[in-house]
């Protein structure tokens, strides 16, 4: 008889969470389809947006998921180096090449300054991990983890000796201006982030997915002691892995940077939960996951801020988080995260 | 081909393993038997470079190779099927069997290796696009060895290829354990199943807890009354 009842209890509240699921789909919709028809240019507008934004998040997100993928240790000083990304970018372009307006000058100086960001970015990274990280490694999974807090810390202290302790503003070497279309008008901007940002993903993917390096980083992710046992280079996989991340917080500094045209110390600290809450989102260590939650993100911030009718900007983080944890009690894995399965 | 003398490991302050010193000659079929916890996955361990030597040396073809990484050990040519089996559970079984190959460069040499593989082991052609962790303990097993094969050991290591494998497997992995040998591959065999270790090995070392107690030719010791006694249940 208990089990009939339990039964039915299961039920009852299976019930339940599909009513609520329904509602808040259903909501979400009604909210999106009245915007969409009070102001259907506004609204395609805030989507880009967001999408530009969400693209920036996953530049981030995936230096987090990378890193936990490998190691399982959440590298809280990578937001961090995110933002040394974009101080060095403002120096870099605007400081040591004089480079202030949009010309042709501007982009070669732009293009060189992905590069070396990127470098830079990967250098600070492998490094952090050469000389703090790598000797915890068997330690309990604690000792890493201050580390890394510790670690931000330093950072954050770099960027506020070299930033000054208040927000900069810095001239931006993109076009200004939008481009309409049917009356939506997507600035010059944001366009240039995903002709960006799109190539550089679609790079690291195929890194992962075909090259030798690839194989050796998903191999070590799922067995060190197997890997070494293939002939993999375990500590040289890790130190890839820290470059690869870096060089996307280092690319997602410069593309913040250029703009938004401003650098702060403390933006690590903010971009930086935001993109550790897309890797969580879509399942910390999963790459596609990262890409998808930042996106995500990305959107229900832009839809919230910008759409006629909608909570404003000041609750964005509040609706963010909220679905957040909703995902959380329902799929603790993320969207996209799987439980593994091994046999022993 | 191998010399390792006098070896000692400790897992902290617990000495697992206290002075072992044994030799694989080249073409043969060595077995190290012994109870649980006696030492032998330590060795093979320490063999394969995952485990720092607290004193000893390890020798092949001439060279020390006790100090060197994991990764290095194998470019030198010793490949090892690991306890426990370690195939990578979420990537297909043709990964796994490439992975493998991860340090040659001999395209052919791999392909050929490959259907040497797929030979011995006709199941894991039928899985080849599988997801690894989702075979039985069996098929993992072959994947196992047929993985370490694909490195085109001079030296294999294989770590209890027949745990947790039923009768009829546990003969068959046997049987494919003195194929691999006959075609040319030196073998170091660590085994619970002392019997039928013995009986494809040409010689065996006996370890309890990280001593060799005995050794000598596989034939002489399943007739010695004191193996008999401890590790054939007679």
């Amino acid at each position: 008889m208990a089990g009939v009842t339990y039964k039915t209890r299961q039920l009852r509240r299976r019930y339940i969470e599909r009513a609520f699921a329904t509602i808040a789909v259903v909501g979400a919709a009604f909210w999106l389809i009245a915007n969409l028809i009070k102001s259907p240019t506004q609204f395609f507008e805030v989507t880009f947006t967001g999408l530009s934004n969400g693209i920036l998040y996953a530049l981030i997100a995936l230096g987090y998921t990378l890193v936990y993928g490998i190691i399982e240790l959440i590298n809280f000083a990578h937001g961090d180096l995110f933002m040394l990304g974009g101080l060095f970018s403002a120096h870099f372009i605007t400081l040591w090449f004089g480079q202030s307006v949009p010309s042709a000058v501007g982009w070669g100086v732009l293009a060189l300054c992905l590069i070396a960001v990127m470098v830079f970015c990967a250098t600070i990274n492998v490094a952090i991990e050469r000389f703090a990280y790598r000797r915890l490694r068997r330690a309990p999974k604690l000792a890493p983890l201050i580390t890394a807090v510790g670690m931000s810390f330093i950072l954050q202290f770099v960027g506020l000796r070299w930033n000054g302790s208040g927000q900069k503003i810095w001239p931006s070497l993109l076009p200004t201006g939008n481009l309409s279309i049917f009356g939506v008008r997507l600035p010059y901007t944001t366009i240039i982030s995903f002709a960006i940002t799109i190539p550089v993903l679609l790079v690291l993917t195929y890194i992962v997915t075909r090259t030798k390096q690839g194989k050796a980083m998903r191999a070590t992710a799922q067995d060190q002691d197997a890997s070494r046992l293939m002939g993999i280079n375990v500590d040289r996989t890790i130190s890839f892995t820290f470059g690869l991340g870096g060089a996307l917080a280092g690319a997602a500094g410069l593309l913040f940077e250029q703009t938004r045209g401003l650098t702060s110390y403390n933006l690590g600290f903010q971009l930086g939960l935001i993109a550790f809450t897309a890797a969580v989102m879509g399942g910390i260590g999963n790459l596609q996951g990262a890409v998808l939650g930042a996106i995500i993100i990305g959107v229900i911030q832009g839809l919230n801020d910008g759409l006629p009718i909608g909570l404003g900007q000041q609750w964005s983080n509040t609706v963010v988080f909220s679905i957040l944890i909703l995902l959380m009690v329902f799929k603790p894995t993320g969207l996209l995260g799987k439980p593994t399965t091994e046999k022993v | 081909m191998l010399k390792v003398e006098n070896i000692q490991v400790s897992y902290g302050n617990i000495k697992a393993i206290k002075g072992i010193s044994l030799e694989v000659n080249k073409g043969e079929i060595v077995t190290l038997i012994g109870s649980n916890g006696a030492g032998k996955s330590t060795t093979l361990r320490a063999i394969s470079g995952l485990l720092k030597l607290k004193g000893g040396s390890i020798t092949f073809e001439g060279e020390r190779i006790d100090g060197k990484e994991g990764h290095e050990v194998v470019a030198k040519g010793i490949c090892q099927s690991p306890e426990g089996r370690r195939i990578f559970p979420r990537m297909t079984v043709s990964e796994n069997l490439d992975l493998g190959a991860f340090l040659r460069n001999d395209k052919e040499g791999i392909a050929t290796d490959r259907e040497r593989v797929l030979e011995l082991f006709p199941r894991l052609a039928e899985r080849i696009t599988q997801k690894a962790g989702t075979m039985s303990g069996g098929e993992q097993q072959m994947l196992a060895v047929g993985r370490a094969l694909m490195g085109n050991p001079t030296l294999l290591l294989l770590d209890e290829p027949s745990m947790g494998l039923a009768p009829v497997l546990v003969d068959m992995i046997f049987e494919t354990i003195t194929k691999i040998n006959q075609q040319g591959t030196t073998i170091l065999l660590v085994e619970q199943n002392a019997l039928a270790a013995l009986n494809v090995a040409h010689r065996a070392y006996v370890l309890e807890s990280g001593n060799i107690k005995l050794s000598g030719n596989a034939k002489d010791l399943i007739s010695d009354p004191a193996v008999t006694k401890a590790y054939l249940g007679g």
